[in-house]
């Protein structure tokens, strides 16, 4: 199939004539000729990549396998640091602590709102990224949390719906609204997520609010439904849910796209579905931060990152969406045409991405979802009895020692 | 002599002072400051006011002038008693994790330490084999036998019992943390029980006393050091631990460790109350640990006396 892929790839890049795909391993690989590719050649500079885990094409071994990063490499002489992070809070910590240099970052929309907001970006200079303009699609451009189109360039994108096992929901319940997230016939089969944003935003779509909201009565009413739901609720995970939901473990369960696709793949049981009261649309965007030593090398890779091979072989990857034009063209059938990763604009409009909120907002928000998790947890009556045997040892030592005092004396 | 024995442990303390003493200066000034805004002249603006200076600049189309300033504040040791539940939960399930692992490793380790040597070799080895594998996949695979579809509940199916529901309980969490910390329960008490001596005991049965009075009045008292410094390998990981509540407790059961990594990893990154919350936790761990050093103190005089 990949080989199919290839052809089609070499055929099309002749037609278009910008792209020359390598021919055989001897040859030099040439993208297209946007920028200067040689620049940095022998300069002997490095960049610092920091991307999520399994975000980015590699080799593993099989025939026809691309890494990106070598791929990039080979192609300007420029050597790639590469780094994971598991959070776009990681990320926020680790650069707002100092100590560390990136060049590129891969952070998600709000993610990009709050850094900029922050001054923690620089502005990017889109003459060494021709691609920006050349490959991009229109709609993922200049969105609410990059509104001039200065700081980033998307790299993916994706939307969150519910996955839910056939076997275990009934045909009859409506699975198409996130009411079924607080349906109590699936009491002990839901998982939710364990990252207070995304389960604020179900809350809010649910309750009819923006998943945005600034209002503290609204997301004390979200906090509400939360705790309501937290009865029905299995457990609150994040990357557990493949097993949990491959294994048959739980009925239902928010989670991203694309990792629909990896679930369903694994066990056809599982279906997925945007609510209708409408969804998440998250974007994750190249950028550079602040400090980047090497800001034109970094732009180079963006560039690269936008050629359509290396978006190609990334998404094939990754199994997210893509909002490189030419890419679609050249993807599975399947895949191109799969409602999961590419839906209609109807289900598009009905999407609101997170922006950056007001610091007041995040901490309320984090202090009501720490007293949703820990509510009715505890009994009431482990306060008492801690504080009684913490007493009661330090009264029994010092009996003891006086006991054992008198009888040494007598 | 004594001025070679300093020399050789100069790498450790520079270590200390390193990756200890200098981290814990840095929590503790985490823990008592805050980031406050300030306007051009240095004033310190209150959240109200700098709401209003901000959106003043706006409706004037003026960049605002702030400067951020780090203050002394008691402020997050203060927040943290808004969490004094989860605090309570943790070394609650500590608590009862340290206990079973005491009443577990006690008689396990009285008993190695009275095998022929060789086989002592080979018992220890089975206690720490688990050890040698990764901490996470150990918790992991607890996940899988817990499971409503996991290898327990398949099992009790075969005769047509349950499925009960283990994972995402309390119980759950305890018990990964007393399988997982258990061996840090046994090899202090093998330590000092491999050194009571046969004859100590052969003299107690020699005057007289029977089989529980040798273990409460000889074996017990001088195998306290072991049990002190037991209970606190197993209860210091316990409290903080986040990892295991999160996998087998489902993430509904929050303890003092994910709460602390949320401050840092959360939405809302703060520092300062995660730092503060770090640092009651130590004042209660050495609290607790002053309590065991004081029976284990108390018994040790008693013992020599």
């Amino acid at each position: 199939m990949k080989k199919k892929i290839l052809t089609a790839l070499l055929s099309g890049a002749l037609i278009a004539s910008s792209i020359i795909v390598p021919i055989s391993a001897d040859d030099e690989p040439e993208y297209s000729n946007s920028v200067d590719w040689d620049k940095f050649r022998g300069q002997n500079v490095t960049i610092n990549v920091y991307n999520w885990g399994e975000y980015i094409s590699v080799d593993e071994g099989e025939e026809d396998s691309y890494d990106t990063n070598k791929e990039f490499e080979k192609l300007t002489g420029i050597k790639v640091n590469y780094t994971n992070f598991a959070s776009n809070e990681e990320l926020y910590a680790k650069l707002k602590s100092g100590g560390s240099s990136y060049d590129i970052i891969i952070p998600s929309d709000y993610m990009i709102a709050r850094m900029i907001n922050e001054d923690m970006l620089e502005k990017l200079n889109f003459d060494n990224i021709p691609n920006y303009d050349a490959l991009i699609m229109d709609k993922f451009k200049g969105m609410d949390y990059d509104p001039t189109e200065e700081y980033s360039v998307p790299y993916t994108w994706g939307m969150v719906g519910i996955i839910y096992n056939t076997t275990l929901v009934d045909e009859e319940d409506d699975v198409g609204s996130w009411s079924i997230l607080w349906n109590e016939k699936y009491a002990g089969d839901i998982l939710m997520f364990s990252n207070s944003r995304d389960a604020f935003a179900i809350a809010c779509k649910y309750l009819g609010y923006s998943m945005n909201t600034t209002d503290e009565r609204e997301l004390r009413n979200a906090a509400t439904a939360l705790t309501d739901q937290k009865l029905l609720v299995q457990a609150y995970v994040m990357d557990e849910i493949f097993d949990k939901m491959t294994g048959g473990e739980a009925a239902l369960a928010p989670y991203y796209a694309g990792d629909a696709i990896t679930m369903i793949g694994d066990n056809p049981d599982l279906a997925y579905v945007v609510p209708r009261e409408g969804t998440n649309l998250f974007v994750d965007a190249m950028c550079i931060p602040k400090g980047a030593k090497n800001k034109e090398a970094a732009e180079m890779y963006i560039n690269f990152m936008c050629e359509t091979l290396a978006a190609l072989k990334n998404i094939e990857y990754i199994g997210y969406s893509t909002p490189q034009k030419e890419v679609p063209e050249y993807l599975d059938e399947e895949l191109a045409n799969s409602p999961i990763s590419y839906p209609d604009d109807e289900i598009l409009d009905n999407t609101e991405a997170f922006i950056a909120l007001p610091n007041a907002t995040t901490k309320l928000m984090d202090e009501l979802w720490t007293s949703i998790l820990t509510a009715n947890e505890t009994a009431p009556w482990t306060i008492p009895v801690f504080l009684i045997a913490c007493l009661g040892m330090s009264v029994g030592i010092n009996v003891f020692r006086a006991r054992k005092k008198k009888r040494n004396a007598g | 002599m004594n001025k070679k024995y300093k020399l050789a442990a100069a790498p450790y303390l520079l270590w200390m002072i390193v990756f200890i003493v200098v981290p814990l200066i840095l929590i503790a000034v985490f823990a008592f400051t805050t980031t406050v805004s300030c306007d051009a002249e240095g004033n310190i603006l209150s959240e109200d006011e700098l709401a209003e200076y901000l959106a003043e600049c706006e409706e004037n189309e003026v960049e605002p002038e702030l400067t951020e300033k780090k203050v002394f504040t008691i402020q997050n040791i203060l927040d943290v008693s808004k969490y004094s539940t989860v605090l309570i939960n943790s070394a609650w399930l500590a608590l009862i994790a340290t206990a079973i692992c005491l009443v577990i490793a006690y008689p396990l380790a009285y008993m190695i330490s009275r095998m022929f040597y060789s086989r002592q070799k080979l018992a220890l080895m089975l206690v720490m084999l688990p050890m040698w594998m990764n901490f996470l996949l150990r918790t992991y695979a607890w996940m899988t036998l817990l499971e409503k579809n996991g290898l327990i509940n398949k099992f009790f199916a075969l005769f047509g019992l349950g499925p009960f529901n283990m994972i995402n309980t309390q119980g759950a969490v305890v018990l990964g943390m007393i399988y997982n910390y258990l061996p840090f329960m046994i090899l202090p008490l093998y330590s000092v029980m491999t050194k009571i001596d046969d004859r100590t005991i052969e003299a107690a049965q020699d005057l007289g006393a029977n089989s529980w009075q040798v273990i409460s009045k000889v074996v017990f008292p001088l195998s306290m050091p072991g049990v002190a410094s037991g209970i606190t390998m197993v209860f210091v990981p316990s409290v903080s631990t986040f990892i295991i509540s999160r996998m087998l407790g489902g993430g509904t059961n929050m303890l003092i460790g994910d709460l602390i990594d949320l401050q840092f990893l959360g939405n809302a990154y703060n520092p300062n109350l995660g730092a503060a919350i770090s640092l009651v936790l130590m004042v209660f761990v050495f609290l607790c640990m002053s309590i065991t050093n004081q029976i284990d103190n108390e018994d040790m005089e008693g013992v020599l006396l």
